[in-house]
This record gives structure tokens, C-alpha cells and sequence, in this order.
């Protein structure tokens, strides 16, 4: 059967075990190139478009518009005009389609738990066996989550670590420090305790931040920068969603400020909103967050600004990414980006360009730590 | 960290923290110790069902065996409360509330208002509601509505782990009477829950799942019905949402008002008998407040005005069924698209 390329449903993020095909956006018969939208899948988190892993015609849709199907499950098939129907046919015949598995993951365990400085932390790690790891780092308010995206897909030539931050996501309700340098010295810690002397850091928004700092500080130990909708590169910042987010403890008043974080708020879905209040809602939380939040942008100053300490990118290398329609942070800070960076700023992307130009974002992550 | 427990290690493990943070929290219940000291299992039983086990062997004292006089120890609950402490009285089945309704409806409820709002009565009492448990008339109501009925009193009745927990610590720390209504036949409903404490607040409704051509506004057992009536439906591309109303006072109408402006239909589920219940009272503040957005008529299920047959094929007749609550959605398309 050589020559033919399955289109499967993607796995965004780890928890992520079926979605529904919403709609083709291209018919049958048309030629492929590498990394074009073929369809649209929505999980219970967000939605977004399937690309063409490799050139080829689509030959046949197997998943109807509609359908709610299981990770790695067929959606479609793509093969040169030389292979023949019959072919195709046995190949959608003999694919064996995947069940759900309720309990567990397919492969150990999703996440991982580690005591870092009397903080118990949750992480992942996946991807490639060897190669300098990629290190995830999310921002404020945020989880590894944030990179249901991007784990997978740069996983695929590099090994891959994303963390929930001290008093984040499943991590301790506890701070090392209310500072981008304390949260960097502590990203120092976790990577002795995982034994990862070096890695390529990708952060977003504060974790951007905090990746900058670790850069000045330790320099050894970052291989590279990538930086979207980065902190630390200006003073202004939008305090009506830091606060805002802080705040919130309704449903009702959380899905305006998370519909910030998007160009197109139609992304934020009930899910989501759910699943942030529950971490709101953990005894500590709320009071942590004001803490950081004022501390490090409180009435809508930044406090610390590393990046504008990044001198020379000789031996490491800066990506900078940007949402054009960022609303917490301006895509006007893109300019304070040390000279020899590479900037890319997308267009229809807010804050969250890692999520809303997913395979843009993941293209030239993947290009700028070499993998 | 998150795991999956069940409902009744969810009640279990929100008193555990709560008694740990807050020596002012007391549990008095019949049985709730248990045979502690007696052979092999009966030690410590923990309540008829094991609900409260180990607390006594963690917090002594502070858990408290009740003599069988429900109007005595509730009476004691409501006074500690008045007094400072933060009890939490488990009435085993909510069916014995009537021996103590001085207590609770005359008492607790109005001492907030009639000693001008300085006092407060911080008491939780538990209990278990529902049918389906073989359990006959005197032990399976669902009494929800005799309690949304009384201003003072905050009515809970959760659907899953998660939501137990989080709402049973919230009663905890509120300062006002709550009659927390745990569905037996849910105790072993498993979810995922996180392991630290954390609050849900009151009178904020979930939806179980989105849909936009028919509302289903319900609770407690009869979110998992309908939810199974969801799944029937959706094959027929009818796409129902279902809002969990989780505390019943105070009462979510903004959630339940937003859903039914969206998808234009309403069919209301109440396990509680069908005259003056939760499913009335929703439908008649939805044909007040949004009368113009319905496309059909309301629906309700609910199940006969009788008490709850002790035979179990009357008793599962009774209870109202997956196929029951669909077709009233079917009802409410009729003519639709």
C-alpha cells in the first residue's frame, strides 16, 4: 500500500480523547500540498483545521461533516493518481479504527508529578527520545494546556516538557517567590530535578517572560528563545484582563475576560470557561493570583522587564511570535525585540497565537530549535 | 491533583477537610460512628451507607453519635450553630425531616431575620433523597420542594463528585442553614476530583451539555437521565442542553433563562412528586420572564402523584425514565424545522 497517506484525528493536548468533524474544506479529487487545511475538528475545548502531513490527492473522505470520532480514528485519504480505487478501498477496509479508552492513556501515564523546593509539580513529557529537550512555559493564569497544540506536533522531532507553574494548573497552590526572577530560578530547580541540563525554552506571555530571565541568568542552560505575545518587553499592560481574571468568579463574569485572550472570542468555549473556574476555584488560588498579578503587573505597569535586557542573540537564538490582535499585550512590543531576533507576527491571532495559528506557530518553532 | 472518586468518598473527604481546617466544625448524625470498638466491620461503620467513615478515628470527639430522636440532635445542631459552631447533622433520610420541622422551618430559618440579621446559623444538615434504592415509601422521597418552599433555607442537591464536594465545603463555611440532599443511588458516581479543597459557590446552575434546540432544566439523579435522553436524541439530530440547576435556593433562573432564549424550548425533570416541585416552579418563571422565546409549549416530567411503590417494577416505573424525558423533547419539536 505505499504511496497512500491516512488523514487521522490529531491528539491536541493529553487529555484530548475524541472530536467531532465539523466541516471538509476541500472536496475529493483535489491536490494537496503540505500543510494546507483539509477539515475542521472541534473538541470540547477549542477548534481548529487539519493539515495535509504530505502532498497527494484527497482521494476519499471517510468521515462524514457531523461525526464524533476517537483519536488517530480515519478521516481521509490521500495517494497519487496512480493508485488505483481498488487499493484505496482495501486500505479504508483493513484500517483498524480506534476505541476510546476510558480509563488511562494509551502509553503510561499523561502527566507526571515531581516535588520541586517543597512545591509538588505536575508535567508532561513526551515526544522524541533524544535531542535537546523543549521546554514549555505557560503564562499567567494558564496550565499546560495552553499547549494542546504544540506538544505533538514539535514532539515529533525533539523531546518535549510542558509544567504546570507553581500555583497553577494541578501544581501546589504555592509561589516561590512573587517575581519573574524567582518563577526563572524555579524553572532552574525543576530542570536539575528532571535531570535536563539544557533545553530549548517556548513561553508565552509571563512563561515568556520567565523564559527571558532564565536566559540572562543561567545563559548554559537555554539552547533557545521562542517568544509569543511575550511579557517583559514593554511597560503597558492590559490590567482589565489580569485583574479581571483575578477576579472573576462566575462563569458570567470569566467568558468576557477569556474572550480577550482570542481574535476570534467564538474560540472561548463553555469548556473552557468550566475548566478555568475550577482551577479558580481550589482554596488559594484566588488570593495567589492577586498576589502574582500585583506584583508583576499591578495597575497595568509591568514591573520587570527582561527582555529588553536581551543583548546579543549570538548564542541563543530569539524567535519572537505575536498575535496582531493581541489585547493584553501590544503587538507594539514586538519592536523592543533585540536585534538579530527573528519576529513573526501573525494576522487573525490575539494573545494566544500558540492556539489560534497552531500549525504556523509549531512550523517555526520546529525550524528554530533545529529538531 | 485530580482523581476519580466517588460521590459518597467525595462527601467523606469534604468533612475530613473541613474538620481539619476549622476546629469549630462538628459532625451529629445517628450512626455516624458506628460500632466503633465492635468486631471486624462494624468497627466504625460510618453511617448507615459508610459515608462518615474514619472521622472518629480522626477527629474523636467532634464526631458525634446521636440518639435515635432526630428532633433532639437537630434541635442541638441548630443551637451549636447559633452559638458558634459550624455543625454538620446527618438526618440519614430526608423522609424523618418531619419530626423535626419546628427545628428546621421555625428555628433555623428564621433566626437570621427575626433577631434583626445578628444571628447566624451556620448548620448543614445532610441527607439522603431519591428512590431507586428498594427502600419503599418512608425512605426514598425526593423532598426537594418542601424545603425551596422556606425563605432562610439554602437548598443543595449535586449530581456528581465534583460538584458534592465542592458545594458540601461551601455549606460548610456559609453562614446560613442548608439542607445538603444526597442521592443515594449516586453514591458510587465516580468523577474526576481534585485532591486540596476548593468552593462552589451558590446559585450558579452547570450545564451538562450544550445544545440549542430544546432546554433541559433538572438535578441530582435526574441530570444522569437526561443526559442518557441527550444521547438518544442527538441520533435523531435533535440537540438538547441540559442545565444542572445544583442548588436549588438559591436558584440559577439567569443560566436557565439565557439557555431557554437560545434554543426556544423547555422540558423540566423533577424527581420529586409533581405538585408545587422544582419542574413547576421553572416553568412557571420561564412562561413569566420568557414567554416570548418559547417556540412550544413547556414540558415536565416528574413521576405520579403517589408515594413511591415498595415492588420494584412499579418502583422503577415510577422513577422518570430516559425514554419518558425524550419523548417530551420529541414533544416539543413537534412541527420544528
Amino acid at each position: 500500500m505505499s504511496g497512500i497517506t491516512p488523514i487521522v484525528m490529531p491528539k491536541w493536548g493529553l487529555s484530548m480523547k475524541e472530536g467531532t468533524v465539523t466541516s471538509w474544506l476541500v472536496e475529493e479529487g483535489t491536490e494537496i500540498s503540505v500543510g494546507m487545511p483539509i477539515l475542521e475538528v472541534e473538541t470540547d475545548k477549542i477548534a481548529n483545521a487539519v493539515e495535509a502531513p504530505d502532498p497527494g490527492l484527497l482521494r476519499r473522505r471517510v468521515a462524514d461533516e457531523g461525526e464524533l470520532l476517537p483519536v488517530k480514528a480515519l478521516l481521509g485519504v490521500l495517494a497519487g493518481d496512480d493508485v488505483s480505487d481498488a487499493e484505496i478501498y482495501a486500505y479504508i477496509a483493513s484500517y483498524v479504527m480506534p476505541v476510546i479508552d476510558e480509563e488511562g492513556e494509551d502509553a503510561g501515564p499523561a502527566y507526571l508529578f515531581i516535588e520541586v523546593d517543597g512545591i509538588r509539580v505536575r508535567y508532561a513529557r513526551k515526544g522524541a527520545a533524544e535531542g535537546t529537550p523543549v521546554l514549555f512555559i505557560h503564562g499567567y493564569g494558564g496550565d499546560l494546556d495552553n499547549w494542546l497544540f504544540n506538544i505533538d506536533a514539535v514532539g515529533e522531532k525533539n523531546p518535549v516538557i510542558a509544567l504546570d507553574l507553581p500555583g497553577h494548573g494541578q501544581s501546589d497552590i504555592k509561589l516561590p517567590g512573587a517575581s519573574i526572577t524567582a518563577l526563572a530560578g524555579f524553572i532552574s530547580k525543576f530542570m536539575d530535578a528532571i535531570a535536563v541540563e539544557r533545553a530549548h525554552l517556548v513561553g508565552h506571555s509571563m512563561g515568556a517572560a520567565i523564559a527571558t530571565q532564565l536566559s540572562l541568568d543561567a545563559p548554559k542552560r537555554v539552547a533557545s528563545l521562542t517568544l509569543i505575545g511575550s511579557a517583559g518587553f514593554g511597560s503597558d499592560i492590559n490590567s482589565g484582563y489580569t485583574d479581571g481574571f483575578a477576579s472573576a468568579s462566575s462563569r458570567r463574569e470569566l467568558k468576557p475576560i477569556l474572550e480577550l485572550l482570542f481574535a476570534d472570542p467564538s474560540l472561548v468555549s463553555r469548556q473552557l470557561v468550566d475548566d478555568v473556574l475550577k482551577y479558580k476555584r481550589l482554596d488559594g488560588v484566588s488570593e495567589l493570583l492577586s498576589e502574582l498579578g500585583s506584583a508583576l503587573f499591578g495597575g497595568g505597569k509591568q514591573s520587570e522587564q527582561p527582555g529588553l535586557k536581551l543583548g546579543s542573540t549570538a548564542d541563543r537564538p530569539v524567535l519572537v511570535i505575536w498575535g496582531r490582535d493581541d489585547q493584553i499585550i501590544s503587538v507594539e512590543h514586538a519592536s523592543n525585540a533585540p536585534s538579530g531576533a527573528i519576529v513573526e507576527i501573525f494576522d487573525g491571532a490575539g494573545h494566544m497565537a500558540q492556539m489560534e495559528r497552531a500549525n504556523d506557530v509549531n512550523r517555526l518553532i520546529i525550524r528554530h530549535v533545529g529538531g | 491533583m485530580a482523581r476519580k472518586i466517588s460521590m459518597k468518598q467525595a462527601v467523606n473527604e469534604a468533612l475530613d477537610q473541613a474538620m481539619k481546617a476549622d476546629p469549630t466544625v462538628i459532625c451529629l448524625g445517628e450512626d455516624i460512628v458506628g460500632g466503633t470498638g465492635g468486631q471486624g466491620e462494624m468497627d466504625a461503620w460510618g453511617g448507615v451507607l459508610g459515608v462518615t467513615k474514619g472521622l472518629y478515628g480522626k477527629y474523636g470527639d467532634r464526631v458525634i453519635d446521636a440518639p435515635l430522636s432526630e428532633s433532639a440532635y437537630i434541635g442541638a445542631a441548630i443551637g451549636a450553630a447559633a452559638c458558634g459552631m459550624r455543625p454538620v447533622a446527618e438526618l440519614m433520610f430526608i423522609d424523618f425531616m418531619g419530626v423535626c420541622f419546628d427545628q428546621i422551618f421555625n428555628q433555623a430559618a428564621k433566626f437570621r431575620y427575626m433577631f434583626g440579621g445578628k444571628a447566624e446559623t451556620p448548620v448543614v444538615i445532610r441527607a439522603m433523597v431519591g428512590a431507586g434504592f428498594r427502600a419503599a415509601a418512608q425512605h426514598s422521597q425526593m423532598l426537594t420542594p418542601l424545603f425551596t418552599h422556606i425563605p432562610g433555607l439554602k437548598v443543595v442537591c449535586p449530581s456528581n463528585a465534583y460538584d458534592t464536594k465542592g458545594l458540601l465545603l461551601q455549606s460548610i463555611r456559609d453562614n446560613d442553614p442548608v439542607i445538603f440532599c444526597e442521592h443515594k443511588n449516586l453514591y458510587a458516581h465516580e468523577c474526576e476530583v481534585p485532591e486540596g479543597p476548593y468552593t462552589i459557590p451558590f446559585g450558579e446552575a452547570s450545564i451538562s451539555r450544550d445544545g440549542k434546540h430544546c432546554t433541559i432544566v433538572t438535578y441530582g439523579l435526574m441530570v444522569h437521565r437526561s443526559l442518557e435522553a441527550a444521547a438518544k436524541l442527538a441520533k435523531e439530530g435533535i440537540e438538547v442542553e441540559i442545565v444542572d440547576l445544583r442548588t436549588l435556593s438559591p436558584l440559577d433562573m439567569d443560566t436557565v433563562l439565557d439557555s431557554v432564549t437560545k434554543t426556544g424550548r423547555l422540558v423540566c425533570v423533577d424527581e420529586a412528586s409533581p405538585r408545587c416541585n422544582i419542574a413547576t416552579d421553572i416553568s412557571a418563571q420561564v412562561a413569566m420572564h420568557a414567554f416570548g422565546a418559547l417556540k412550544a409549549q413547556i414540558e415536565m416530567v416528574a413521576p405520579p402523584h403517589v408515594p413511591v411503590p415498595f415492588s420494584p417494577t412499579l418502583e422503577d416505573l415510577y422513577i422518570p425514565s430516559a425514554d419518558q424525558i425524550a419523548n417530551a423533547v420529541r414533544k416539543t419539536m413537534k412541527g420544528a424545522k
